[in-house]
């Protein structure tokens, strides 16, 4: 069964991951840019990172037959120096002209902190100013409500960010209403231990209907599953899904969100 | 699908769930030392699976969530514990 994965960070994964995504169906694959692990000492770090993302990531993905994107920014864990994530954002437009790039992302907040929601609102300036689309991190465990709704305040105060062209990601129980009801896309992240199951993804899609949500593996250098959208597809089949609820939502979701950048272009759309 | 249907498909994995949560906690209760947030956290989300009450899992994760609303003044540390100490 095809399928769209829209987050995952393959720079972090090995060409193994590559060929069972692809014998499991996967047609594109989406990465945005994130903390990888450690602190980068000095914004050449993510000119090198923006580089990679653009340039070498995509000619792995091909050898696959796997279409490469990604989306570019600081992310939160990076946030609390405001100054270096000035310098950061600042490469960041001579990059968006690149033919795989969709947008910011993935922006957002770790651990709530003024700064960190300062470069937040630095970031979301620069998607409106260049029309770019939005994927956003919310925090993890216990910081994830009120990092949710911190988030949604900066995004719904700035009437240029049309909801319909943001997507908050890793949403779970107590955060998919609040982002659904404000209009946006919200994504289930089907991540071990800190984020959703696929039975836990599936009740929210039979809870809230299908529209606007999408399945992820955000699959990284720490313990995680590059499979676990087709798995969770499969688990949908063994709930009696029908085939066409399943296809639309681990590919025509995706696509559909992700086909508002004009450079999202995969084969046998 | 038929409640049935749903005993039969997660029971086995939700008895196995149950079992490792009451095995987790046997083995905190028999260490020395002392409670901290996390534990008093964990109970007062494992109350929310009682009674006929919707949202359970809402409700847990609420439990364990930080329910302030303004933004810290600084990040101290990059990760997350799990719970939140009220």
């Amino acid at each position: 069964m095809r399928y769209i994965e829209p987050h995952a960070h393959m720079v972090s994964r090995t060409t193994d991951d590559y060929e069972r995504m692809a014998l499991a169906g996967c047609e594109a694959v989406c990465e945005p840019a994130f903390w990888a692990g450690f602190d980068r000492s000095s914004p050449a770090g993510f000119y090198d990172y923006f580089s990679q993302l653009t340039e070498h990531e995509p000619k792995r993905a091909a050898k696959f037959g796997l279409k490469h994107f990604c989306w570019l920014c600081i992310n939160s864990k990076e946030a609390e120096d405001v100054k270096f994530a000035e310098e950061v954002i600042a490469l960041i437009p001579k990059f968006l002209g690149r033919e795989n790039v969709l947008g910011i992302g993935e922006i957002g907040l770790n651990k709530n902190s003024r700064n960190e929601l300062c470069v937040l609102e630095m970031q979301v300036e620069l998607a409106a100013q260049f029309n770019q689309l939005i994927l956003v991190h919310t925090p993890h465990l216990e910081d994830k409500l009120k990092g949710t709704r911190l988030i949604l305040e900066v995004l719904k105060s700035d009437k240029r960010i049309i909801p319909e062209r943001v997507i908050i990601d890793h949403v779970e129980e107590h955060t998919v209403e609040m982002v659904l009801d404000c209009g946006m896309w919200a994504g289930m992240t089907l991540y071990p231990e800190t984020k959703c199951t696929p039975a836990r993804a599936i009740d929210i899609l039979e809870t809230y209907g299908s529209e606007r949500l999408w399945l992820n593996s955000a699959c990284d250098w720490g313990m995680s599953d590059p499979l676990a959208v087709p798995k969770t597809a499969l688990e949908m089949k063994k709930r009696g899904h029908l085939a066409s609820a399943i296809e639309k939502v681990i590919y025509q979701n995706p696509k559909n969100f992700l086909k508002q950048s004009p450079k999202f272009k995969i084969l046998r759309s | 699908m038929t409640r049935q249907q749903i005993l039969d498909l997660y029971f086995l994995g939700a008895r196995h769930q149950l079992v490792e949560l009451a095995a987790f906690l046997d083995r905190v209760e028999r260490a020395d030392g002392k409670d901290d947030f996390r534990l008093k956290n964990f109970r007062a989300a494992l109350a929310k699976l009682n009674g006929k009450k919707k949202n359970k899992a809402k409700n847990v994760l609420l439990a364990f969530s930080d329910p302030t609303v303004k933004p810290i003044a600084k990040a101290t540390a990059k990760g997350a514990t799990g719970a939140y100490p009220k």
